[in-house]
């Protein structure tokens, strides 16, 4: 697109400051977009299990919920506690949002399809997604309240524990595609079998795609372990003196984040915007289709999983990360390693 | 233990076996109804919104003895009472705080010629609280508008009492 | 045009949040400021090409030494008057060890750019063809194998020991087996019983 600028008779500095700033947004507001839908999806997914009916009122089987939703936080007054850390509380939902979205700067769509197709693509994402805890925390400790507090307190050390996990997982899938590159990687996971596309139908990475599938629900706080929310506990952790946009923020910060990783899990394990199965004919429909349909199911598999299993115990939520998921891992880091060692690096010569 | 509990363990058994029933109940008929266009059937009973009822002739039943102002646990109820000009003794002021209102149900126990009766109506939200300060003439328009309900659902229970 | 506005963006904004750090009053601030500078050091490192040391310092330093720092530093229970009080007594030795820094960076620049040491590797070309992930993956598991494998056995040396320091198992305390927690079943715990009225039951 910068070439295209350029034959307009931009400078080339121009030109590509322009087409980068189209390319962020057309990523960053059909997103907004699906997450509007997608929170109105989860809701609706997690009522149906529940034998309810969820949002149906607000236009066609209540499609435009999220929207009425959002008009009415917009609406309201922005409430900022006066023992609150003024700049701090402020800032806190804008982090959130902004590093939910940085992250999909290096997410392939479709072949070639791709804002910043940086060789460091996994660690660019591991990086953003640790700077996720910030606006909690931030959140907590500037809203100078109790349960925001806990909550904040929580979230930091929920999301290190299950962040070392992660990057453990994430090296078993680099080092089976020898590299850091998104694209790469999702081209390397062709022709399983001859006929299958995805690292998950390889026995090895199996147990990681489980285990990264349960580590990024944890990542993101979501049901079964929201405890950094628990409302039970703790009114609504850290959005607790929240209000307006910046609780909007909040919101919407959290849910790109659930799409990010629903989509990570369709990039590492499942193809991406491969179709599942090798056969010439599936390549017909666009790769995003492709991505767009494993995010969806992906983000019907978190909404599940929701509904079903009941919150995790904080003890329990540290037993599983570091006593069973950073063993399994580093178990699997080496199993992996060793098993390319002997096949695909020549072995102990 | 037993090799079939590692395999289980392993394996997330009870998980997959909770989410094939979470995935069944997905796709079952509804159990709730669809609520602002649907409604329950309701007792005769139901203790909703309250209503102050006239006599068929028009004139107010409510002869202010206070009796539910006395009974009233949550002492949301004021009264204040004068004799009128043809010397009958009425209310100049019946108030219900409705944000105290507890719907117990008592006053209307209480009143000698069914004057205040709590109505089958539950859908006064207001967007104010001063709203839901009911003042006399707010009671006796509920008492005009849910009259035929009221009195149905009196004559209903009526042989039960 | 675009890399020296960011280059001098960068820097600008990790020598003022760097003199933040020192300055600002409230310690969560500090930490803060200090965050800012690392992310833009990192900013400095991608512009340098070194983009696997730049998501190294996010991810290690802003993403997990960082929130330690903040996590301590938020619950301590701060008296600003005590803190500031040893400001000026401490000064003369802070500047003096803020002397023997520029002292060492000035060396170290001067050394590099005219002195007679031929820095190893210094004029070896670099491989356009190889990502630095490569590159730095090549060089510590080859050339610095052995210091690279001493330097995780210090690491691992030093885990144990702070475990070891710090862990102590108390008697007499009633820990939790969640394995056998999980190993029980509604079987070995409940039985249904159907008395006769009038009769205990047996327990």
């Amino acid at each position: 697109m910068t070439a295209f600028f350029q034959n307009l008779g931009l400078p080339f500095e121009g030109a590509w400051l322009l087409s980068t700033i189209i390319g962020i947004l057309v990523i960053a507001l059909p997103l907004m977009l699906a997450v509007a839908m997608i929170i109105y999806a989860d809701r609706k997914i997690w009522a149906a299990m529940a034998l309810r009916r969820g949002p149906n009122v607000v236009g066609p089987f209540g499609l435009l919920q999220s929207f009425a939703d959002g008009a009415k936080v917009f609406l309201q007054e922005t409430i900022i506690p006066s023992a609150s850390n003024r700049t701090l509380f402020l800032i806190a939902p804008i982090i959130t949002f902004t590093v939910a979205l940085m992250a999909w700067a290096v997410i392939p769509f479709q072949v070639g399809v791709v804002l910043a197709n940086i060789n460091v693509g996994l660690l660019y994402i591991l990086a953003i997604s640790s700077l996720g805890v910030y606006g909690v925390v931030l959140s907590g400790w500037a809203s100078n309240s109790k349960y925001p507090f806990y909550s904040a307190i929580r979230a930091s050390a929920q999301m290190i524990s299950y962040e070392v996990s992660i990057g453990f997982i994430l090296i078993t899938v680099v080092l089976w595609a020898g590299s850091f590159n998104i694209s790469t990687i999702i081209e390397s996971q062709k022709g399983y079998y001859g006929f299958l596309n995805g690292n998950g139908f390889n026995p090895l990475l199996f147990p990681m795609a489980i285990m990264f599938l349960i580590s990024a629900m944890a990542e993101t706080a979501r049901a079964p372990f929201d405890l950094t929310e628990a409302e039970s506990e703790l009114v609504a952790g850290y959005q607790t003196e929240y209000s307006s946009m910046a609780f909007a923020l909040f919101w919407l910060g959290e849910y790109a984040n659930v799409i990010l990783m629903c989509g990570l899990n369709a990039i590492l394990f499942w193809g991406g915007y491969l179709p599942p199965f090798d056969w010439a004919p599936l390549y017909l429909v666009p790769g995003i289709i492709w991505f767009l349909a494993k995010i969806a199911f992906f983000f019907f598999v978190f909404s599940w999983v929701k509904a079903t299993v009941p919150r995790y115990r904080y003890d329990q939520l540290m037993r599983l990360g570091w006593k069973i998921f950073l063993p399994t891992s580093l178990l699997f880091v080496f199993l992996v390693s060793g098993f390319l060692m002997l096949t695909r690096y020549g072995g102990a010569q | 233990m037993s090799l079939g509990y590692y395999v289980k363990s392993f394996t997330l058994w009870e998980f997959v076996k909770a989410h094939w029933l979470t995935l069944k109940y997905f796709f079952k008929p509804k159990a709730t109804i669809n609520y602002p266009y649907e409604k329950n059937p309701i007792s005769p009973r139901f203790r909703g919104e309250h209503a102050l009822r006239r006599y068929p002739n028009g004139e107010e039943r409510c002869i202010a003895c206070k009796l539910c102002e006395a009974i009233c646990p949550a002492q949301a109820i004021t009264i204040e009472a004068q004799p009128r000009d043809d010397g009958s003794r009425r209310t100049t002021r019946y108030d219900i705080d409705m944000t105290k209102c507890i719907y117990c149900g008592f006053c209307q126990e209480a009143c000698p010629v069914d004057a205040i009766v709590e109505g089958p109506n539950f859908e006064f939200a207001t967007e104010t609280r001063e709203e839901l300060i009911y003042d006399k003439a707010k009671l006796l328009e509920n008492g005009d508008k849910w009259e035929r309900a009221i009195a149905a659902n009196l004559a209903a229970d009526a042989p039960y009492r | 045009m675009i890399h020296v506005f960011a280059f001098y963006l960068f820097a600008a904004i990790v020598v003022c949040s760097g003199a933040l750090t020192i300055l600002s009053r409230n310690p969560v601030h500090s930490v803060l400021w200090l965050i800012l500078a690392f992310f833009n050091a990192a900013g400095l490192m991608v512009l340098l090409g070194a983009e696997f040391i730049a998501m190294l310092l996010v991810i290690v330093y802003v993403g997990a030494v960082a929130v330690l720092f903040l996590f301590v530093v938020m619950m301590l229970d701060i008296d600003f008057a005590e803190l500031r009080a040893g400001f000026v007594d401490y000064l003369p030795f802070g500047l003096l060890i803020a002397l023997v820094l520029l002292a060492e960076i000035v060396l170290g620049i001067g050394l590099w750019s005219a002195g007679p040491i031929e820095l190893a590797q210094r004029a070896a070309p670099v491989n356009p063809e190889l990502s630095n992930i490569q590159a730095i993956g090549g060089l510590l598991y080859t050339r610095y194998i052995f210091l690279f494998e001493a330097a995780g056995i210090v690491l691992l040396v030093a885990m144990i020991g702070a475990i070891v320091l710090t862990h102590r198992a108390r008697g007499g305390v009633r820990g939790q087996n969640v394995a056998r927690q999980n190993r029980r079943r509604p079987e070995d715990a409940v039985r249904n019983v159907n008395q006769p009225v009038g009769q205990g039951v047996e327990l």
